[in-house]
């Protein structure tokens, strides 16, 4: 028994470029999920359907002989075409958010398999010119999604980390902050709330890009559990690293660290032999149970509570 | 000059809980005047001032602003010309962003966020200087989350990215309710040198009968949605609150209790 454990525990680190790859893939969604989660305050279930269209849009240029990278700017405008969408449902329809997005959700299940024409769609790496793919994984080319991705991350951090500190990225932290104050210093809820879910869905796209290119094919239920996944990696991420990044940029950091840090978990767990079948269980046991830590902190050691959080946003007597 | 004419809201209206908030309420402001209002509770002071930001929509009547007609304006538009300060301290900052960072959104109120720097170096220089007014030693600390401050030093900034650009009219919903004694004189002293320095034309809602006496040019004591009573000049200097409880008994009993 010990030795078969054993064995297969040294399978794993032959595993793990792989599982971090996935990681890194998955951590830019998870920046996506943090926009919309940490900073609107927003559980957006968007996310589920946006990662999909991310990858049938760029699956789909690609097979049509278009650029790579042109390929992935389309798709991830169409990702914030959906967030658009739940936008416009969220304010403008005054629908509540989590239902704004499930309606999108629902409505992109369709939408995917209108634009890939069928449930899935492949993509051969010898006959196209992908940015990366699984194949290169362990080679020391750019096209290693080990390092392209993270040069990507490393990208999209800096310019997440600009934009948040512009005037229109202030107020939409405000607004996620603080809606009352907010409207009193004059600046548009509903506005940057549909930016955000954008912005959000956009990422969302994105990463759904290269994961298509990464596997090889995209499939209408490639963000089935996504959020479950990004809100993990959000968790996981500020469990382990919110004592010492206090940064903006590098709270984003830890986030995509928490999306590696689950996949490797994931991989070891597959690895030692728990069926692959009740691991969106287990994922979504494993989050409900890191979002009630903070409820049941307040419950019942509230005296213990080092910094405690200010309810924002209190009715007004 | 803020002009209120015939402005009616009724709450949950057709149902058994329906309540005539506001009553055909008439108010004329001048230039400068610091209004104190007080009235029993359900007078209609908060719905008043809820009214006149923007909140929620009168059902009847005008609100208008040195000539500009707020009536129809969402209320982030409102902004611009306003300044709020609210009861609930929580309520007026961002407790996850910095002091800098409340500051930085309030100066920019009534002007469009692009893509420009969201705090300037001249900025927090001017944010210093205006921070030291408040003499809390808030300047010393200005990246620090507003959440780690107390409910007074709250109001006192909420006060300060109230009037940090000069609004048209400052509304005062029961600032200081929230606050203990000693903290609630603090933030009415500032408030009132603040009112005092930029000629702040002022809304005061308060419970306090004595407050209402001690500060601004003028008061008024609404019930049912409406005026009753308009205190001003001389009269309003030498009042008292033996005065208002003999003249106006009429509401005396809940101003009484809720003092």
């Amino acid at each position: 028994m010990f030795e078969v454990f054993l064995s297969r525990l040294l399978t794993v680190p032959a595993a793990l470029p792989g599982a971090v790859a996935q990681g890194l893939i998955w951590g830019i969604m998870a920046i996506g999920v943090y926009i919309t989660f940490r900073i609107l305050d927003i559980a957006d279930l968007t996310v589920d359907g946006s990662l999909c269209t991310g990858g049938a849009v760029c699956i789909m240029m690609m097979l049509m002989g278009c650029n790579p990278w042109l390929a992935m700017l389309i798709a991830t405008v169409a990702g914030l075409l959906t967030g658009l969408m739940t936008g416009i449902f969220h304010t403008f329809m005054g629908i509540p958010a989590i239902l704004a997005g499930i309606l999108t959700q629902l409505s992109l299940y369709s939408i995917n398999l209108k634009i890939m024409g069928k449930a899935n769609q492949a993509i051969n790496v010898d006959k196209y010119d992908l940015v990366i793919s699984l194949r290169w994984v362990k080679e020391a080319v750019l096209g290693n999604p080990l390092i392209m991705v993270a040069l990507i991350i490393v990208a999209l951090i800096a310019l997440l980390y600009w934009f948040f500190g512009t005037e229109a990225g202030c107020s939409i932290r405000a607004t996620g902050a603080n809606p009352n104050m907010s409207r009193a210093q004059g600046i548009n809820v509903e506005r940057n709330k549909v930016i955000g879910l954008m912005v959000s869905n956009g990422l969302v796209a994105f990463s759904g890009a290269l994961l298509c290119q990464y596997q090889g094919f995209a499939d209408v239920s490639m963000g089935r559990g996504a959020i479950v996944i990004g809100l993990a990696a959000v968790i996981i991420g500020e469990a382990v690293f919110s004592r010492i990044f206090r940064n903006f940029a590098l709270k984003l950091l830890s986030v995509v660290l928490g999306s590696i840090i689950y996949y490797v978990v994931i991989q070891i767990v597959i690895q030692m032999g728990l069926d692959a079948n009740l691991l969106k269980l287990l994922s979504a046991l494993v989050v409900a149970v890191f979002l009630a830590l903070p409820y049941w902190k307040s419950k019942y050691f509230h005296g213990k509570r080092k910094t405690p959080k200010a309810k924002e946003g209190a009715p007004h007597a | 000059m803020l002009e209120l004419k015939g402005l009616y809201k009724t709450f949950n209206a057709g149902t058994v809980n329906e309540k005539r908030a506001i009553n055909g309420l008439d108010l004329t402001l001048e230039d400068g005047d610091f209004v104190t209002i007080i009235g029993g509770n359900g007078a209609g002071k908060s719905t008043m001032l809820n009214l006149i930001s923007g909140v929620f929509p009168a059902d009847e009547g005008t609100i208008t602003l040195n000539g500009v007609d707020l009536t129809h304006l969402p209320e982030h538009k409102r902004a611009k010309y306003l300044g709020r300060v609210f009861q609930d301290p929580m309520m007026g900052t961002a407790a996850t962003m910095g002091i800098e960072e409340n500051l930085a959104l309030a100066n920019r109120r009534g002007r469009s966020r692009g893509l420009g720097k969201g705090i300037t170096r001249e900025e927090r220089e001017l944010f210093r200087a205006r921070l030291a007014t408040l003499g809390l030693g808030l300047e010393d600390r200005m990246t620090s989350k507003v959440g780690l401050l107390s409910g007074g030093q709250r109001q006192a900034l909420t006060l300060l990215m109230a009037t940090l650009k000069k609004p048209e009219l400052l509304l005062l919903d029961e600032h200081t309710a929230a606050l203990d004694p000693k903290t609630a004189d603090k933030v009415l002293q500032l408030t009132e040198e603040i009112v005092a320095r930029d000629k702040l034309t002022t809304l005061m809602v308060t419970h306090n009968m004595k407050n209402a006496i001690q500060y601004g040019n003028r008061l008024i004591m609404m019930d049912s949605g409406r005026v009753v009573v308009d205190i001003k000049g001389e009269e309003k200097k030498n009042l008292t609150v033996r005065d208002l409880l003999e003249k106006f008994n009429i509401e005396s009993d809940r101003m009484l209790l809720s003092e």
